[in-house]
């Protein structure tokens, strides 16, 4: 392993790890707000079924609750651009 | 750049457009900047032409769509944000919202197909106008000790736990929340650009080969416009809500 690891040029090398790098750090960080919005709209959904007359308000909230989770997502997506070779 | 066999621009080259005029002047005019001017005229044309006719109590057209736009701010934003006193804020956050729109509403826009908001100038100087604008009001309506107090040592937590709060809320609220603001309207439309890129030159590349197996990704394409209209028109309400969450935080602090 680390006679082919000395084979491999540094330059190539450490591109491919930065690749790997923004691709895991892209997915992991999707992982947790794809749980969260599930879960904001989820909860929205049957809360909006339990009560139709409050569904305005309901709506309002969810998009601000999707809104701070996809704040991570998003954060990932902006290291994954800055982390592309 | 190579992905699969198909010739990928790189990301930069999708974003920077060369220079129109005032080459190397600050002033210099690119296809961003020719959008966003677009958009100003836009939201001026459409409140401009809605104000001006007064023969009909009914509205029509041009005052039609004005006014539910308006109507829309009021009644969904400001009176579930802020309440009654946000009022005042109601043209500062509609112009907002409609210039907002149509700058991102041009990444599906045929010959144009670029969210102008893809690049931060835009963004970042409208989040920290909202910064501005959100402790201003905090500070005349509380004080600037009420405000400092109410915004960093919230109340009903427990005395200890302050310890850990203070921090989290100063960088929270006077450091991360411009940040995410600008963020989330900027990264969202760079996505939606690349996924819409992504397909239209699989779809290319795919007719150029082989004329079948394109119409799969050229569906995909036109779902994904479809989605893209959404998400332009969700981003504006969610920057123009979360302005307004911030200005009635800071106008009416927890008790």
């Amino acid at each position: 392993m680390l006679s082919l690891l000395a084979q491999t040029a540094t330059g190539e090398f450490l591109e491919g790890l930065k690749a790997i790098g923004a691709g895991l750090g892209y997915g992991l960080a999707a992982v947790g707000p794809g749980v969260g919005i599930g879960l904001v709209v989820g909860n929205a959904i049957s809360a909006m079924a339990r009560q139709p007359e409050s569904a305005g308000m309901v709506r309002t909230t969810m998009f601000l609750g999707i809104a701070f989770t996809e704040a991570l997502a998003l954060i990932g997506f902006v290291v994954f651009i800055l982390l592309l070779p | 750049m190579r992905i699969l066999a198909l010739e990928f621009p790189p990301v930069s080259h999708l974003f920077d457009w060369p220079t129109i005029w005032f080459d190397g002047t600050p002033l210099a005019v690119n296809k961003t900047v020719l959008i966003y001017l677009a958009a100003t005229a836009a939201t001026m044309v459409l409140f401009g032409l809605a104000g001006r006719t007064r023969e009909s109590l009914v509205p029509v057209g041009v005052q039609h769509v004005a006014e539910s736009g308006v109507n829309f701010i009021e009644n969904s934003v400001v009176m579930q944000t802020i309440g009654p006193d946000g009022k005042r804020f109601m043209p500062f956050l509609t112009s907002m919202f409609f210039f907002i729109l149509f700058s991102n509403i041009t990444e599906v826009i045929p010959f144009i197909q670029f969210p102008a908001n893809s690049r931060m100038a835009i963004p970042i100087t409208l989040a920290l106008l909202v910064w501005v604008i959100y402790n201003v009001v905090g500070v005349k309506s509380q004080g600037v000790f009420g405000y400092l107090k109410n915004s960093l040592f919230p109340p009903g937590v427990p005395k200890v736990l302050y310890v850990i709060v203070t921090p989290i809320e100063l960088v929270s609220t006077f450091v991360v929340r411009p940040f995410s603001l600008a963020i989330r309207l900027w990264a969202n439309m760079v996505a939606g650009h690349l996924l819409l890129v992504t397909f239209a030159i699989l779809t290319a590349t795919l007719w150029d080969f082989f004329y079948v197996p394109a119409a799969l990704p050229f569906l995909m394409l036109i779902a994904m416009t479809a989605f893209e209209i959404l998400v332009s028109v969700l981003q504006a309400f969610i920057f123009t809500i979360l302005t307004a969450v911030y200005i009635g935080g800071s106008m009416h602090p927890e008790h």
